[in-house]
């Protein structure tokens, strides 16, 4: 494994890409077939599924690193990464040996589901003094289900094209679905012929980019076609050899959890995809995204569950039909041929057509999205007339044109350290609002502040604190930070009474004093809104 | 009354009349190393120990009324005996030794185990009460052999000329960046020093430290290739204009703090190097125990858990507020401060 943990190493030392490319071709050349097709499984962002508590895990390190429960706590508030912590805190190893990669896996790894506490217990304890310590690290990562090493799985495929000479698309389709990570795999993978069998597999999502700025930038309106950008889960229905598959763009099977699509799929003609999002819908109209949010999460989905939040597909493109990849169509012949099939459908009830909406200038589509929010859409999404389905984020073609988020003057109340690169540095921060002359703690926010910002607030938290427990600190009330988020929504889980979809930092507001920030009455306007 | 307290200047010693590494003007100075945190100007008189003064002549002013006594050497201050050993921190780096009626105290200031090929050796007294640095008060700071590290930065230094590259790495320009010049091959290419680190390089050299030959980094013409070279940079210069003469460059850093990875992915540097010129926890431990010590003063760093983990191991110790460091440097990087200033004069100069 150490030459894993070498690459591991060299992705984790560079944010250049090239080099990172050559670190993972340098790797792909190297290793056995059977170790490299378990590195791809890991970096792609594929896990094991957990086998063993963290807390057991801390359990035996502390047992092993002969230091007690506080100091563990103490150091991983220092390092801010649980695997990390342990292989800082072990003692050196007794030799410290070679073995493949797909060893400690197989061998290793998987066989503890079956094993009881002590053998599992033994076995890690004996692993550990026999890696070194970069070893140990990605060890740990690996059976902490926490691997991630800052490549996407776009960077894997181009360093795999590089390796292989096969084609980076056939490699990214070739990736999705559910497959083994076998030898046999590694071969198929990166094998000539491009003629795959497997009926499951979804195609690359092509994935639009934000329009910074407006969209007067992209030129005659007469090129691009304008549909509502829904917010749900991105999705692809596949229609194949009589089955059907629903993946997220998570590329997670997700067909069980949607009963409802997973029989509209038995309606779909042989061999055909379609992308589109899945939304909660009644009547015409989405739900808020807090109701799918409701059925997500079960495992087994009742009649009244089904009824309180339908789902529908909202479609808005073809990939496939006939068994044949119309990627490469123009946009206008996929959408016609989609619109058929939809209409087609029609009676079934949970299948949508994305409708474009007809604009002739752009100032008209920007007076059309400010319905946005009345119509619980994040704003347009931008295509150009002509083009192909693309793979991946690529610039050009699709733009999502998003609304303003809402906004919200808050004041900075508790902070607390935060994670990976971010290890004891305070960044995980807890927002309030004035409430009958009171804070109330509003929202937390982890994002939208530079690596300068940080630091300057981060040495203010610490001159700042009034009370600390455990890794939480209560601050002076005196920063006022505006704060950007997507949706609100009434909550009772809340202590504010409010919920609000991805809150971030858009703004220090050094102008402002605390007492300047907003009150509960001004974010429970924007309810009505 | 304890032998020393800390009062608003500094650490105090009453039956001396003296302060030990204040942080405000006082009479009568006694320093344990020139980092500027704990060797600040304005003293009335200052005491170090005799390879000090060149590093506080340079850095404090040459015209400062400094005293020197050799490491070992007896000095009777007021009521008490002092003497300085060596703390194997940086050049003429010290403990204090501070005897009173027989009862002995020894403060450490910053100081570590490790061999350093440019400074004495870390020696132990035996002491009553020893005050001792925390910076790197934690187990999970363990160094790896100096050999290791030197190794890991010669491979770095080829694969960045493979790749037409400078190797730029930062490092204190007083003690740390002696201690990896020592330990560089000038034969792979040739080493540049930014002025702040020149200037240090001066002094080591002129006190009988033998390091390799350096070039200051102003001196060779716009133009000049370097992707062969390695160059040494006080940290603040990291992101300045200063750095853009280089061209294509690598980062690397050295410190101890370099041993958490999200450290040294927060700082943007492209490699960390675990040197430090600190104690790791195990020499912590070992340097404490050599003393002897009944009482153990824990100052800046990890003073909570490290006084904890004495307590549970049945050793009377306690918490020492000083203002060596702040809470801030936790987990991200020492600051001795000066370099920030010596980086701006240079940039103004060149």
């Amino acid at each position: 494994m150490k030459l894993f943990a070498k690459l591991y190493a060299a992705l984790d030392e560079t944010t250049k890409t090239n080099e990172k490319i050559e670190a993972l071709v340098e790797y792909f050349t190297a290793a056995a077939p059977e170790d490299a097709v378990w590195a791809i499984n890991f970096l792609i962002g594929r896990r094991i599924r957990r086998l063993i508590p963290s807390r057991d895990l801390v359990g035996w390190a502390i047992a092993e690193a002969a230091i007690p429960e506080w100091m563990f706590g103490d150091c991983y508030s220092a390092v801010g990464d649980l695997a990390e912590t342990i292989a800082l805190l072990l003692p050196p190893p007794i030799s410290s040996t070679d073995k493949p990669l797909h060893y400690w896996v197989e061998e290793r790894l998987l066989p503890l589901r079956d094993w009881s506490d002590e053998q599992r217990r033994e076995s890690l304890v004996f692993a550990w003094l026999e890696m070194d310590e970069r070893q140990r690290f990605v060890w740990n990562k690996i059976i902490t289900g926490e691997f991630r090493v800052g490549v996407s799985q776009n960077l894997v495929v181009r360093a795999l094209a590089e390796f292989s000479g096969v084609p980076a698309e056939v490699l990214a389709h070739r990736l999705m679905g559910d497959w083994q990570p076998t030898p046999e795999f590694h071969r198929q993978l990166i094998a000539r012929e491009t003629e795959d069998a497997d009926i499951s597999r979804p195609y690359p999502f092509f994935l639009a980019y934000p329009l910074e700025g407006e969209p007067a930038q992209l030129g005659e309106p007469a090129e691009w076609i304008a549909e509502w950008k829904w917010d749900g889960i991105r999705s692809q229905m596949i229609r194949r050899k009589w089955r059907t598959f629903i993946w997220s763009r998570g590329e997670e099977l997700v067909t069980e959890r949607f009963p409802e699509l997973e029989a509209l799929g038995g309606l779909l003609p042989e061999g055909t995809v379609i992308d589109g999002e899945i939304l909660p819908w009644k009547n015409g109209v989405p739900l808020p995204f807090a109701q799918m949010q409701r059925r997500i999460g079960r495992k087994t989905l009742g009649p009244k569950i089904l009824a309180e939040v339908p789902v529908v597909v909202l479609a808005y493109d073809l990939l496939e039909w006939g068994g044949e990849d119309v990627r490469e169509w123009p946009i206008e012949r996929r959408r016609q041929t989609l619109a058929g099939l939809v209409d087609s459908l029609r009676s079934h009830g949970h299948i949508v057509l994305s409708e474009p909406v007809a604009f002739t200038t752009w100032e008209q589509l920007a007076e059309i999205r400010t319905e946005s929010r009345e119509r619980r859409v994040e704003g347009f999404m931008l295509k150009r007339r002509g083009s192909p389905y693309r793979v991946g984020r690529r610039r050009g073609d699709w733009w999502k044109w998003k609304i303003q988020p809402y906004s919200v003057d808050c004041v900075l109340m508790y902070a607390q350290p935060g994670n990976g690169r971010r290890a004891s540095v305070l960044t995980d921060y807890t927002f309030g609002v004035w409430d009958s002359g009171e804070l109330t703690p509003f929202a937390k926010a982890y994002s939208g502040l530079t690596d300068e910002e940080i630091d300057q607030v981060d040495s203010w938290i610490r001159r700042n604190t009034i009370e600390r427990f455990g890794p939480v600190r209560r601050v002076k009330p005196e920063l006022v930070f505006e704060l950007a988020f997507e949706g609100i929504q009434e909550s009772s889980r809340h202590r504010s009474g409010i919920a609000v979809r991805f809150p971030r930092m858009a703004r220090w507001r050094h102008d402002k004093k605390a007492e300047d920030a907003d009150s509960i009455e001004t974010v429970r306007a924007l309810l009505a809104r | 009354m304890p032998l020393l307290r800390v009062d608003q200047n500094g650490l105090w010693c009453e039956p001396g009349g003296f302060h030990i590494d204040p942080w405000n003007p006082v009479p009568k100075a006694l320093i344990t190393h020139g980092h500027s945190d704990h060797a600040r100007r304005g003293a009335g008189a200052f005491l170090c120990a005799a390879p000090s003064e060149p590093v506080l002549r340079s850095r404090l002013g040459a015209d400062i009324a400094l005293e020197t006594l050799t490491y070992g050497e007896r000095r009777v201050i007021g009521e008490t005996t002092v003497s300085f050993h060596p703390a194997g921190h940086v050049l003429g780096s010290a403990q204090i030794r501070v005897e009173h009626r027989g009862e002995i105290w020894v403060v450490s200031g910053d100081y570590k185990l490790a061999p350093d090929a440019t400074c004495a050796p870390f020696e132990s007294v035996r002491c009553h009460t020893f005050v001792t640095e925390s910076t790197f008060g934690l187990p999970i700071y363990r160094w790896p052999p100096e050999a290791e590290v030197a190794a890991s930065i010669h491979e770095w230094w080829r694969m960045n000329q493979r790749r037409g590259k400078a190797s730029l790495v930062f490092a204190y320009p007083l003690g740390k960046s002696q201690r990896v010049l020592a330990g560089l091959d000038p034969a792979v290419g040739p080493i540049f020093c930014h002025g702040a680190i020149e200037r240090m390089n001066r002094i080591y050299r002129a006190s009988g430290v033998t390091l390799p030959e350096t070039l200051y980094s102003g001196s060779v013409a716009r133009g000049y290739d370097w992707s062969k070279a390695i160059v040494l940079a006080p940290p603040s210069a990291h992101g300045s204009p200063w750095m853009k003469r280089f061209g294509a460059v690598s980062t690397g850093f050295v410190s101890g703090w370099m041993r958490i990875r999200g450290t040294r992915r927060r700082r943007s540097i492209d490699r960390g190097f675990v040197i430090s010129d600190h104690a790791d926890w195990p020499g912590l431990q070992q340097a404490i125990a050599a003393t002897g010590a009944g009482c153990v003063l824990v100052t800046h760093g990890y003073r909570g858990p490290l006084v904890r983990w004495l307590e549970e191991q049945g050793k009377q110790a306690r918490a020492l507020e000083t203002r060596f460091e702040g809470e801030r440097d936790e987990g991200t990087a020492t600051s001795p401060g000066e370099d920030v200033a010596e980086a701006t004069e240079e940039d103004a100069a060149e």
